[in-house]
């Protein structure tokens, strides 16, 4: 495997028009490479501007939205570039597991059929092949008895059979990189695991890319190879997840840690980051955790940071006072309520 | 108060639902037999998967719904057959807070309303005192009480679950069925969501009934735990013991799902925080 990035996203901006007052930015600056066939997952609370990345990259961004900075697919740059060059890697190259995935399928066409003709708007196949892969599709994700079920309509599957097909979807045309919308959030624990080990093993089978986007740490656990966390779609830190889990340099990282319940708690409190997230209408100046953040300081709040190297390979933060951030990083967060 | 009297006394509880109009058979029933006790300061986890009969068991706590046998006593007294008016006078006392923090407020109704709006209900409602209670309402869960002139929108969803939380305490519960109270919101507020619904139990020794799949949590914040398939209980006790060390194999098998603390993530034994 090559250390050659597959996905460049450098200086990404998205900002959307509103009716009333200043336009919005969701995301701000954000820059993370995806390398092939890893698993990387996007960290981040609602309103951190996860989905608005992948749908910047694939493109699909709202109407009225505009992105700047730069995404290259290999040689081709994906910002800017026409309806007709998007077409041929959507869906193709670079695939999207969609956030509501039980509603993305249409209830007027049957699941075999949706997949067909996500198969035939990208490869030339007759119809006999595209429902014969259709159905490979199905099986591979682990759908029972599929070539019946393919013949199926959406309100006939469950909730977790109809995210699996939504996922078959997304394979079908073998992308290089597969972007998964907080693919868990809807499901109960032993479901979410199924589905994080059915994408583990697609990527493995097929050699492509992950990128997950999760609010949820625990669902990165052993399931990404690198994180890279953002707050107010800005970058707050990356690197390799172990590390970051282990030693989070970043005060927000280490909240989110901190905020898992631990194995053995002296206290049924749990440390907790204090505060709500920003509006995206609303963004404090400077670092945009700082009113949240007990180490933040006169600086943290007129000066946004840019991310620095920690020395530890590949890791990187966007904090002034990353090497005040304690170890263990809980202390850093008080167990009282509000 | 006799200490020895749960709260809540539970006895072979059987929800069923009638069927659909095509098929009018009725199905197997949401919960089949479930019996439990909840004490005053005590948090009773419910945990299972999706469709084991968690919530309709909640639903028949709270009185939303008329069990089909089983017996739910309040303090002794009989829910299950007590006429709707006298039910409709205990209803203050068994509150429930919703999962879903948006959807269980009306869009319309600014927040003091919101948490006014039970009072008004339950006719409790002071045209003189009512504002400066639910001012103190909204400080009691950690919202400045400047926010009651938004609405649910302008609010984060850690905010809106805690104008639910407002809102179940209005008029003094004594129970909170807490229906997966946190899952829908961001981690970063999660933790404090959590830390006011143990003050709160802690000063004002409210018993939970805590519906909830996330075993971590569970082992966290609850004394005991129930855990529910296919509407029967499957194993029960001590909320550390079902976690740590299940006896049945369907508990197990939630366990092994579970996401995992991650091991030397600095969060071993706490050290003086300084």
């Amino acid at each position: 495997m090559t250390d050659r990035p597959l996905l460049s996203v450098r200086d990404l901006r998205v900002t959307l028009p509103v009716h009333r007052g200043a336009a919005l930015h969701v995301v701000r600056g954000l820059s993370f490479d995806v390398r092939p066939g890893e698993a990387l997952a996007l960290i981040g609370e609602s309103g951190a501007g996860k989905s608005m990345v992948a749908r910047a990259v694939l493109g699909t961004a709202p109407y009225g939205a505009t992105v700047t900075g730069s995404v290259r697919l290999g040689e081709r740059e994906l910002v800017g570039a026409r309806t007709r060059e998007l077409r041929a890697v959507r869906g193709r190259r670079v695939a999207l597991i969609p956030q509501d995935a039980l509603s993305v399928l249409s209830p007027m066409h049957t699941v075999g059929g949706q997949l067909v003709r996500a198969l035939r708007s990208n490869q030339r196949l007759s119809r006999a092949r595209a429902h014969e892969l259709a159905v490979a599709a199905l099986d591979r994700v682990g759908i029972p008895d599929a070539a019946r079920r393919a013949r199926a309509y959406p309100h006939e599957f469950s909730g977790g059979m109809r995210q699996r097909a939504v996922i078959a979807m997304a394979m079908v045309n073998e992308p290089e990189v597969v972007f998964a919308d907080e693919p868990t959030t809807a499901l109960d624990p032993r479901n979410a695991r199924l589905v994080l080990d059915l994408l583990a093993d697609l990527r493995r089978d097929t050699g492509a890319a992950l990128v997950l986007i999760t609010h949820d740490l625990a669902v990165v656990r052993g399931h990404a190879d690198r994180i890279v966390v953002a707050y107010a779609g800005r970058h707050v830190e990356s690197g390799p997840a172990g590390r970051v889990l282990a030693e989070p340099r970043a005060p927000y990282t280490a909240g989110l840690v901190a905020a898992v319940p631990p194995e053995e708690a002296p206290d049924r409190r749990l440390p907790a980051i204090g505060g709500s997230p920003p509006s995206p209408s609303d963004l404090p100046e400077g670092c945009a955790f700082a009113p949240r953040c007990p180490l933040a300081d006169a600086h943290c709040r007129v000066a946004a940071p840019d991310p620095v190297a920690t020395g530890a390979f590949g890791h990187l933060v966007s904090c002034h006072r990353w090497q005040d951030v304690p170890v263990p990083a809980h202390t850093l967060f008080s167990r009282v309520a509000t | 108060m006799d200490d020895d009297q749960p709260l809540l006394r539970v006895r072979d509880l059987v929800v069923r639902y009638p069927g659909t109009g095509r098929n009018p058979v009725p199905v197997a029933p949401a919960v089949d037999g479930v019996s439990f006790d909840l004490r005053a300061g005590q948090t009773l986890a419910l945990v299972g998967e999706s469709g084991s009969g968690k919530s309709s068991t909640a639903a028949a706590v709270t009185g939303l719904l008329r069990p089909e046998s089983g017996s739910v006593r309040f303090r002794g007294r009989e829910l299950t057959t007590l006429p709707e008016r006298e039910l409709r006078a205990l209803r203050p006392a068994l509150q429930p807070v919703f999962q879903d923090p948006y959807g269980s407020l009306s869009p319309r109704l600014r927040v003091r309303d919101a948490v006014a709006e039970p009072l008004r209900v339950q006719r409790r409602w002071d045209r003189a005192t009512g504002p400066a209670r639910v001012d103190a309402l909204l400080e009691r869960v950690g919202l400045d009480p400047g926010l009651g002139a938004r609405l649910p929108h302008e609010l984060s969803g850690g905010q809106c679950q805690r104008v639910g939380i407002a809102r179940a305490l209005a008029c003094e519960p004594e129970v909170l069925v807490l229906d997966e109270p946190v899952s829908a919101l961001d981690a970063s507020v999660r933790a404090g969501v959590l830390n006011l619904l143990t003050e709160l139990q802690d000063d004002l020794g409210l018993g939970y009934l805590f519906i909830c799949h996330d075993l971590a949590l569970v082992r966290h914040v609850a004394h005991d735990a129930l855990v529910l398939r296919e509407g029967r209980i499957v194993e029960s006790g001590p909320a550390r013991r079902v976690c740590t060390a299940p006896e049945h194999a369907y508990t197990r098998a939630l366990v092994a799902a579970a996401p995992v603390q991650a091991p030397g993530a600095g969060l071993g034994p706490v050290a003086s925080a300084s």
